[in-house]
């Protein structure tokens, strides 16, 4: 006999169903009165550190159609890539920024976060990766909650060195990671399925 | 206990390769809402950065009196929702069978008739002006959780042309990293109705659908008010880093 490993395995995903908002954001559903305010809704305060910008974008299914009864989840470093987790090992993250935003998307398939640009972060070897936000998308339909990451068309240079990136770059597919800057405002599409399919990860 | 070993992992792990045979495909027709929504590419493997290993925490002290009391919460003040009163427990861990402290666990549902609270919602069961369907825990020290509330009922919904939903409670769990972000549901010790849900179908594994079923727990239901059900939730486990010197990120 050999000795056990007692690993547990992970429990199996199913979909968020059509009716998600009433455990993720009730008061958008009008279930008011149980909590005060939606969780995720305000990302932001005066406090907190960065360049103030706002990430939006349409998330759309294999036909073109604005998947409109999603919800989108963002997680990113504070200004200075340190993130405000009791996972991250590095002190002096803004305590006035989470770094974690939820937002339902509206009729139109559109989400919106306004949010700082956040610095870069180490990644494999310590070496800087791009400034970027992760995005983590469920609604009905969707059998296990999709992860993807926003980079920034500004970050060029940086964006030429990044090792997830460089992972995609094969593919021709990097550039459906790219949110497109225009003055303080990041527009970045998220395609479910389709030629311009969004790239997503398993990390 | 307050040594701290001199081996202590000093950096959050990164995460075991989640096993995909467990979960349901992307793409899975049975269910039709999935085929336009699913990604037809491979997704991009890596081995997590930082930006997974991390994650949101949440405190204790967000969560009102009434979160995790569904009977009550969105009650008119001396009334309860109507149904049959239960009590849902559990524990948050992850791989490693190590419980997941100070969590948040966030969970949905019709109400006893099977009809949800929401504009979408067009079944013709009655809406109870007593119950939200929504509440919501942070883990305890020991990664547990718990709630009352009414048992949901079974619905139809347009899929094929006679598809029911067996009862069932939505969850939507937080782990330390953000990759361990998981929704899933919950469904009822010997309901028929799991077994040709198309939704429970779209997973391939019968014993990974057994994780979802909860079984009545007798030892912790409360005499003469509520039976208990237990549905423990399972995260994708870390990888230590005993051996890593390398400070990551200095
Ligand atoms: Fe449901």
């Amino acid at each position: 006999m050999v000795n056990t490993i007692n690993y547990l395995k992970e429990t199996p995903s199913q979909t968020a169903g059509p009716y998600v908002h009433i455990g993720m954001v009730p008061n958008f559903c009008d279930i008011t009165g149980v909590i005060a305010e939606d969780l995720g809704k305000a990302m932001i305060g005066d406090g907190t550190k960065g360049e103030r910008i706002t990430i939006t974008g349409r998330v759309l299914d294999g036909a073109g159609n604005p998947v409109n009864d999603c919800v989108v989840e963002i997680w990113q470093a504070d200004a200075n890539g340190i993130y405000n987790s009791p996972a991250e090992h590095r002190s002096g993250a803004d305590e006035n920024f989470a770094g974690w935003g939820r937002c339902p998307a509206d009729k139109d398939g559109v989400f919106r976060f306004d949010t700082i640009k956040p610095g870069q972060v180490p990644g494999p070897n310590g070496a800087p990766m791009a400034p970027h936000v992760s995005l983590w998308i469920v609604a009905r339909g969707i059998n296990i909650g999709l992860l993807t990451r926003m980079y920034f068309s500004d970050e060029a240079e940086a964006n030429a060195k990044d090792p997830i990136l460089a992972r995609v770059r094969p593919s021709g597919r990097e550039h459906t990671l790219i949110g497109k800057r225009e003055g303080d405002t990041v527009t970045f599409d998220i395609r479910l399925q389709g030629e311009e399919e969004t790239v997503f990860l398993d990390a | 206990m307050s040594t701290s070993l001199p081996n202590t992992p000093q950096i959050a792990g990164s995460f075991f390769a989640r096993d995909h045979s467990r979960h349901p495909p992307s793409y899975a027709p049975g269910y039709k809402s999935s085929v336009l929504r699913a990604p037809k590419q491979t997704l991009v493997s890596f081995d997590s950065t930082l930006s997974e290993r991390t994650g949101p925490a949440f405190g204790h002290n967000m969560i009102g009196e009434l979160d995790n009391d569904l009977i009550v919460n969105y009650a008119r003040p001396g009334e309860a929702a109507i149904g049959q009163r239960i009590l849902v427990h559990g524990q948050i861990l992850d791989e490693n069978a190590r419980p997941v402290p100070n969590v948040l666990v966030e969970y949905w549902q019709a109400n006893a008739g099977g009809r949800y609270r929401h504009k979408k919602e067009s079944y013709l069961a009655a809406v109870d002006p007593n119950f939200g369907g929504f509440g919501r825990s942070i883990t305890d020290e020991n990664g547990y959780y718990w709630f009352k509330t009414v048992k949901p009922g079974a619905y139809p919904w347009p899929n094929g042309v006679n598809d029911w939903r067996p009862a069932h409670i939505h969850f939507s769990v937080f782990g330390t990293g953000f990759v361990q972000r998981l929704i899933t549901q919950m469904y009822f010790e010997g309901d028929p109705m799991i077994d040709i849900c198309p939704i429970v179908n779209t997973i391939s594994d019968k014993e990974a659908i057994k994780q979802l079923i909860a079984p009545l727990d007798m030892g912790n239901t409360i005499p003469m008010d509520m039976r208990a059900y237990k549905f423990d939730i399972v995260l994708r486990g870390r990888r230590s880093t005993y051996f890593e010197n390398r400070p990551e990120g200095n």
